[in-house]
């Protein structure tokens, strides 16, 4: 309706290239080549008029040209943000670098405020900020185990180390992360779980989130697509309340209603009722991810394997799971990049996590305290470092899924 | 040939029998591990002494609400604090899905943008916004609003009507008079018009093929009526235009920065997911389509809009649903920063009266009518404009 007239230029637009094209043969020209023909016993020899060169459409200038201004509004829309960008680009150089103290020198960066960003709170508080309440002098156990348990969650994303040594290999490093953490052992000091925090605690709960909830969603996601009627219901309750809840809730059950739960005085530990919290939130998601892998195995291949006699275990070990747990790839990185980020709702119930650690670190610091916008940027991209490596990870993995279907 | 007899007696071998028992098997450990948490909890409350059931309820709540949609005060009951806690959780959400929409579909589309810049800012928007814990962003939303803006007396002002401060966002409202109550009617009775004049017009493009115009005209109606509503009203033309009152703003309507931190928390992090939701669902869209439009003689914006959206809606609509119940889920972290919604009502009653199983469930029943209801309707809209098949 409101296009009406746009319809109009759509059906003028080949009639003027007719006309143009008509014009292009001026009346001269072609009085010119009969004169020629009438004159021609010995036919001359008329090169072709050269033509103007194509337009180029590679390279950097006609890039700019097609991409920045195309157009009056394209090119008006590129200078003004351009405009912005460089403008807030020299704010965020002048605040963040020029006028930023980095010294950890409270009056320094008293003096600076407003001007300059006070980057001195992460050099002064960064042990608090990253590792907690973990005793000052045995942090090198939590740096340890965690530097360790990232370099093999690395190693298991490369495709090279997709082999069966991976599976003891995990064995160990999780034995080895909880007997540094713990100590009691080997003659390292004992260090309770209620002291655990920052960056070891983030990664710690998003690992193990997710490695405990995965074959608890594998199990689930079977079910939902079971034809036992009892066993149906129960996972699709499960799924649907788990996710149609908040994870707070789920936190606030672990923290304050799993004591009421067990037996008195067999309340397991708070980092172990939060674990279990997160492995059921999130194996209800993962779960869901899964179903999406099942639902697209053809149902031929289901029916193939039962006339050839397998078994419902043996057909979902040999035919299903296989191909569909490899398509799902790209949907489990999302869930655990989810997991990740939501690990920082556990600071609410009082664990100190990377997000819990920096209210440690600054909330009782009175000196300190006014350049907590800092402190929160730097944990902000500690976070985002960790997730966009694993979105780029998980768009490399979707490459490879889509390269061996072209083939 | 005879038929192979019909195997009547139970055995081991028979598919059925074992389904049978297995879920018997399954049905009877989940009720026995239900039953042993309830047993557990009940002597646990029995041994320390904690009452249970939702009779307090009916108590005197005692706590003061920051802000409130509904007249509330601290001498009233419990069941009123949670209704306000719910009415604001409603609030935020509900606004707070608009504006995401809105923004992550600009995003969205300003993906596939012919200039270079615009796209090069929608991504670098996604990924920075998408990538950073939305808890943390309303921490730091909150910390920009109550740190860095000026005080109440020397708020920042906006074109001379609008101020912020660390008191909140005030902007200028109408005086509600009779007027604006015409108004609202006229709008209710043009909207009726518009969607009577809809059906019409549809019903003469079935029979005579003259192209209906669905989008002036009843906009027209509606806002015709909303004019004609305030006219007969008397025209007021009084506003409330927030003022500097000694060391407090008067008038107008304000927003707490506890609202506005969590508003802009949620709906900047949401519209970043938004946004890939919507850039995806265009792209599934396959090339053809839009090249056997124009090959037709629409333009970009009809075959935008008769062609590509309608497709497109399909793939979106699923997962935006479940963007949208993220966002309300995650209005629970409101809590984090003091915006006193349900989670963090049933959190101070849970402080109060110690019973934690309650409020526990007070805060998931709530989530749960929400999901539920929002992915019924979403469902319902789904099933509309899903593809017509046999």
């Amino acid at each position: 309706m409101t296009s009406r007239s746009d319809d109009h230029d759509d059906h003028d637009a080949p009639r003027g290239h007719a006309d143009r094209s008509a014009d292009a043969e001026a009346p001269g020209d072609r009085v010119a080549s009969t004169a020629n023909l009438v004159g021609a016993t010995g036919a001359r020899f008329k090169p072709i008029e050269p033509q103007p060169a194509p337009v180029k459409t590679e390279g950097m200038v006609p890039w700019i040209r097609a991409n920045l201004f195309g157009g009056w509004i394209s090119a008006l829309v590129t200078i003004a943000i351009a405009l912005l960008l460089l403008r807030g680009a020299y704010w965020a150089i002048d605040w963040g670098l020029l006028n930023a103290v980095f010294r950890p020198d409270a009056d320094v960066c008293q003096a600076a405020r407003g001007t300059g960003a006070c980057w001195g709170v992460v050099a002064e508080k960064y042990r608090l900020i990253v590792f907690g309440r973990y005793p000052f002098d045995q942090q090198w156990r939590p740096l340890v185990a965690t530097v360790v348990l990232v370099a093999l969650l690395v190693v298991s994303c490369v495709r090279r180390f997709w082999k069966v040594w991976l599976a003891p290999l995990w064995a160990v490093v999780v034995v080895g992360f909880f007997v540094l953490m713990l100590g009691g052992v080997l003659g390292l000091a004992p260090v309770p779980t209620d002291q655990w925090g920052g960056l070891p605690l983030t990664v710690m709960l998003a690992t193990f989130g997710i490695v405990l909830a995965y074959p608890l969603a594998i199990v689930v996601a079977l079910g939902r697509r079971s034809s036992l009627p009892a066993i149906r219901s129960l996972c699709v309750i499960y799924i649907e309340l788990v996710r149609g809840v908040p994870l707070i809730s789920v936190l606030f059950m672990a923290s304050f209603m799993f004591p009421l739960f067990m037996p008195a005085g067999k309340s397991p530990d708070v980092l172990i009722r939060v674990l279990v919290g997160i492995t059921l939130f999130s194996g209800a998601y993962l779960a869901e991810v899964v179903r999406g892998g099942l639902q697209a195995i053809p149902k031929g291949q289901i029916e193939a394997a039962q006339s050839l006699g397998l078994a419902y275990w043996q057909t979902q070990r040999k035919i299903v799971l296989p191909q569909a747990l490899a398509m799902v790839v790209p949907g489990i990185m999302n869930s655990f990049i989810a997991i990740f980020k939501d690990t920082s709702l556990v600071t609410i119930v009082s664990l100190y996590e990377l997000t819990g650690a920096l209210g440690l670190a600054l909330n009782s610091d009175a000196d300190w305290r006014p350049f907590k916008v800092e402190g929160y940027l730097f944990i902000a991209a500690i976070y985002f470092v960790f997730c966009l490596s694993m979105s780029r990870y998980s768009l490399w993995i979707e490459h490879q899924l889509g390269r061996s279907k072209t083939r | 040939m005879r038929a192979p007899p019909k195997s009547r007696g139970w055995s081991w071998r028979s598919r059925a029998f074992r389904g049978l028992i297995y879920q018997v098997v399954a049905v009877l450990v989940i009720g026995a591990a239900i039953w042993y948490l309830a047993h557990n909890t009940l002597t646990n409350m029995a041994a320390r002494g904690i009452q249970s059931g939702f009779d307090f309820l009916g108590d005197t709540a005692g706590f003061d609400i920051g802000e409130s949609l509904i007249p509330y005060a601290s001498a009233d009951l419990y069941w009123k604090a949670f209704l306000v806690g719910v009415l604001n959780t409603l609030r935020v959400a509900v606004v707070g899905i608009v504006l995401a929409t809105l923004l992550g579909a600009m995003l969205g589309v300003g993906r596939f943008a012919r200039n270079a810049i615009v796209r090069g800012i929608c991504y670098a928007y996604v990924e920075l916004f998408r990538n950073v814990p939305v808890l943390l962003q309303l921490l730091l939303w909150y910390l920009l609003f109550t740190d860095i803006l000026p005080p109440a007396h020397e708020a920042i002002s906006i074109a001379e009507v609008a101020r912020i401060s660390k008191n909140g966002l005030s902007i200028p409202v109408p005086v509600w008079e009779l007027g604006q109550t015409l108004a609202v009617i006229g709008a209710l009775l043009g909207m009726a018009a518009g969607w009577a004049y809809r059906r019409w017009a549809l019903r003469r493009f079935e029979a005579t093929g003259q192209p209906p115009r669905l989008f002036w005209p009843p906009l027209a109606l509606v806002l015709g009526g909303a004019v004609i509503g305030w006219l007969v009203g008397g025209a007021p033309m009084a506003w409330s235009i927030p003022t500097l009152d000694g060391f407090s703003l008067e008038g107008g309507l304000t927003a707490t920065p506890e609202f506005l931190a969590v508003l802009v928390g949620l709906v900047l992090y949401t519209s970043a997911f938004i946004a890939e939701v919507v850039r995806a669902g265009i792209a599934s869209v396959s090339h053809g389509q839009i090249e056997a439009a124009a090959s037709l003689g629409l333009s970009a914006g009809r075959s935008m809009r008769l062609v590509v959206l309608p497709q497109a809606l399909r793939v979106i609509i699923p997962p935006i649903t479940s963007q949208y119940l993220n966002l309300t889920k995650n209005s629970s972290l409101a809590v984090a920063i003091g915006y006193p919604d349900v989670v963090s009502i049933a959190n101070t009653s849970l402080n109060q009266t110690g019973r934690a199983v309650e409020a526990i469930a007070i805060i998931m029943a709530v989530y749960l009518t929400i999901s539920l209801a929002t992915s019924a309707f979403m469902n319902w809209y789904n099933s509309r404009s899903a593809i017509k098949e046999r």
